[in-house]
């Protein structure tokens, strides 16, 4: 009994002894100051090599421009000059960017409601006491998720197609006539729609599973006290899920401003999308149709700053009300 | 939603330039295991988007085992140009040899992307191809940028026996265009002769230049810019009065819905190009033998025109380490009887080269085996092509055609046309003068 109490106790010491040992040397203190600094090579590295530089580069060439003289044809024709802040003088004046601006903001204004109000709804459904198909269902609302938004937006916009899709088949035995979605301002929804149906799943794991953490001694408590499934619902569940649903809001809101893949696959569909119809839009008409990096550098710089803005922005404006319980 | 953050958009940008441009340090090494010496075959890479390209390619190979082609696959026109300019800036990376648009000429040679091959080109090589065609890739200069390809005269395709039906003739001016429009739709309220897209610059342009409209020009050492001439705006109206009208379909070519019409017969026609054919055989496959040709409707039928919608030339990049036997290699495949002849079989094309394919071209596209003179017609056609000059900034051009009609089919009037075309005027007059050129006004 005494040998195994006493063991312990000995072999931590001499397991702390040894390091204090090595450590006296003026070399080896010398290592374990740089030692943390090894184990985070890696990581700093990869920080500085592919995100830092290349923000930094960016941010370089907003201040840049090509300038081309006489005809700009042959070698030497062109050369790179300083612009100042003209490129972002340009981006903002540009009346094109901001329409695009005023659509993904009514985009936002559809989708991040549309989509957080059904994920809640579907989330809170699901943890209803009567919910049956559990697992089928949650798999069923989260499957869309794992389409990629190229091919869901290829999929969707073969049914708004009024040629060739069933819908306006079965709309054209009703009789009724459906405007087509790729006409004019339609064109809003058909693109929200494939957000909302994309994007919906995600949210709704992300409430249902803090739902399941919130502990069942609440729910028996508000049984006791006789309140109704609806009632536990709004009383309990939401105030208890709020900060998902601020954290799905912020990560629906930045996604809101990066919108580009559904958009660019519906172009080739629709005469009322244009190549601007994002802000991103025009970053990659500019860089690629254009062959202005410069001017795609800085409306990259104004659409991160935005981003940057809106999302902490709206974190403050909620965080005194739902991370209250915390601080 | 998509798990990304506001600054990865900015990185994604800058690092594709930062790829761009930190390559650039490297460009001398690029080439120097494929042969800089004298021993061993010279290697030349291809860039092109022509389906069975290679096999003509195989042809020159085995004729020619001291410089050895390799044929690298593209998209197509434009990611091809975008890559190449990519390219082109980073220093290395470029292919020696790259299939080019026409259109896209003159802004590769303002990007510095293509050589010179005054030099390497033998004396009889223009004397094979029409004034036009050269033209385009001399860009009017001294300097030789490209041989010719394949050119697209335009025509009018036509459901023949859905015209016998409803006892239409075949229009051969703009007026009786129309009315064959109206007749077209009114037998068939979802039936229309055919469609102006607002995704097909390149469709525009060559109706405009069958008008006789040249968006560029220039002058001594100016650029000019005419898109908004008459003769577009003339053609302009005309699109959008028989828009505003409602008797023409105002939908992107292209899309599946539109291929379901093709194969319905509610497109009953299509203002395309020699390379027609091919698309309907392979997007309405069992209309076979119910289309025809025709030349296009005529502004003036005393003064036949048409306009050209795509062909491409061959030019050698100024990346490559082996102009001239690249220069060899282009005048091989654009103008030996026995490259044109493996063109016209293998690649389906319509070679710019005029004694070369009036000798490979001889029996009708097997999609239109019901109209022996096909080639006949086209040939005729493709002597009326009209001139053109495309400009270094004709990817703006085309970009602010596709934002500025897209406006004016929503707007759906012959007016909403015709701003268009002023402000794709304003648009790239001003992208060019930002940008630096010479523009006289």
């Amino acid at each position: 009994m005494t040998t195994t109490t006493a063991a312990p106790p000995g072999g931590r010491a001499a397991r702390a002894a040894a390091p204090s040992a090595r450590a006296t040397g003026p070399s080896t203190s010398g290592r374990r100051r740089l030692a943390p600094w090894g184990f985070l090579a890696p990581a700093i590295v990869l920080f500085v090599l592919f995100l830092a530089l290349p923000i930094g580069y960016a941010l370089y060439l907003s201040f840049r421009t090509e300038k081309v003289s006489g005809l700009g044809l042959g070698s030497g024709s062109r050369t790179e000059v300083w612009a100042g802040l003209s490129n972002y003088a340009a981006a903002l004046g540009d009346p094109e960017f901001l329409a695009s601006v005023g659509r993904v903001a009514l985009y936002g204004v559809i989708v991040v409601p549309t989509m957080l109000g059904l994920a809640l709804l579907f989330a809170l459904l699901l943890d209803s006491r009567r919910a049956r198909a559990r697992t089928f269902s949650r798999t069923s609302i989260f499957l869309p998720y794992a389409v990629p938004a190229v091919i869901s937006s290829l999929l969707w916009g073969f049914l708004y197609l009024p040629g060739v899709s069933p819908f306006y088949d079965l709309f054209e035995r009703f009789g009724w006539d459906v405007p087509s979605l790729f006409d004019g301002d339609l064109v809003m929804f058909a693109v929200a729609n494939i957000a909302v149906w994309g994007g919906t799943g995600f949210n709704m794991i992300v409430i249902y599973t803090a739902l399941k953490s919130v502990p069942s001694e609440l729910y028996e408590a508000a049984e006791l006290d006789g309140a109704s499934q609806v009632a536990v619902a709004l009383r309990i569940k939401i105030p208890i899920v709020t900060p998902s649903i601020i954290m799905t809001a912020v990560f629906s809101m930045i996604a809101t401003l990066q919108v580009f893949a559904e958009p660019t696959t519906l172009r080739p569909l629709s005469n009322a999308i244009s190549t601007t119809w994002t802000p991103l839009m025009k970053v990659y008409r500019d860089a690629f149709t254009r062959g202005d990096l410069y001017s795609a550098a800085a409306t990259s710089v104004i659409i991160a700053l935005a981003t940057f803005v809106l999302s902490f922005g709206f974190l403050r404006l909620v965080q005194s009300r739902a991370f209250a319980s915390e601080k | 939603m998509r798990l990304t953050t506001g600054t990865r958009i900015a990185a994604l940008a800058a690092a594709t330039a930062l790829l761009a441009s930190a390559c650039s340090g490297g460009g001398d090494d690029a080439g120097s295991d494929d042969g800089g010496s004298a021993a061993g075959p010279v290697e030349l890479t291809f860039w092109t988007w022509t389906p069975n390209m290679e096999k003509v390619v195989d042809l020159w190979n085995s004729e020619h085992p001291d410089i050895t082609v390799t044929v690298n696959k593209q998209d197509g026109g434009d990611p091809a140009i975008t890559k190449l300019l990519t390219a082109i800036k980073a220093g290395s990376g470029a292919p020696d040899i790259m299939q080019a648009e026409y259109q896209k000429i003159p802004q590769l040679v303002s990007s510095d992307a293509l050589a010179d091959l005054a030099g390497s080109l033998g004396d009889d090589v223009a004397g094979q191809f029409t004034d036009g065609v050269w033209d385009a890739v001399t860009l009017g200069s001294d300097a030789v940028y490209a041989v010719p390809q394949d050119s697209g005269p335009m025509q009018f395709y036509y459901r023949a026996d859905i015209f016998e039906k409803l006892g239409i003739d075949v229009p051969t001016t703009w007026d009786e265009y129309a009315d064959a429009a109206r007749k077209v739709h009114e037998a068939d309220p979802k039936a229309y002769l055919g469609t102006f897209s607002a995704n097909d610059a390149g469709w525009f342009s060559g109706i405009t230049q069958q008008a006789g409209a040249s968006w560029y020009g220039i002058d001594g050492d100016a650029w000019s810019v005419d898109i908004d001439s008459e003769a577009t705006t003339k053609v302009a109206e005309y699109w959008g009065g028989l828009v505003e009208e409602g008797v023409i379909d105002n939908k992107p070519m292209y899309t599946p819905e539109w291929n379901a019409g093709l194969n319905d017969g509610t497109q009953v026609g299509w203002l395309s190009a020699i390379w027609a054919p091919g698309v309907l055989a392979g997007n309405a496959a069992d209309t076979a033998g119910k289309w025809e040709m025709a030349p296009m409707p005529q502004w003036d039928a005393d003064a036949p025109a048409t306009g050209a919608w795509g062909g491409s030339a061959t030019a050698v990049t100024s990346q490559s380490e082996h102009p001239e036997q690249a220069a060899e290699f282009i005048t091989w495949l654009n103008t030996d009887p026995e490259a044109v002849q493996a063109l016209v079989d293998e690649t389906g094309i319509y070679p710019a080269d005029v004694p070369a394919s009036t000798e490979a071209l001889t029996d009708p596209p097997e999609f239109f085996s019901n109209q022996p003179d096909f080639y006949e017609v086209a040939a005729q056609t493709a002597q009326t092509v009209q001139p053109f000059t495309y400009g270094p900034n004709i990817n703006v051009a085309y970009s602010a055609y596709n934002d500025e009609f897209a406006k004016a089919t929503k707007a759906k009037t012959a007016d909403a046309f015709v701003d268009a075309v002023d402000a794709m005027q304003q648009i790239t007059l001003d992208d060019l003068k930002n940008q630096g050129f010479n523009v006289s006004e």
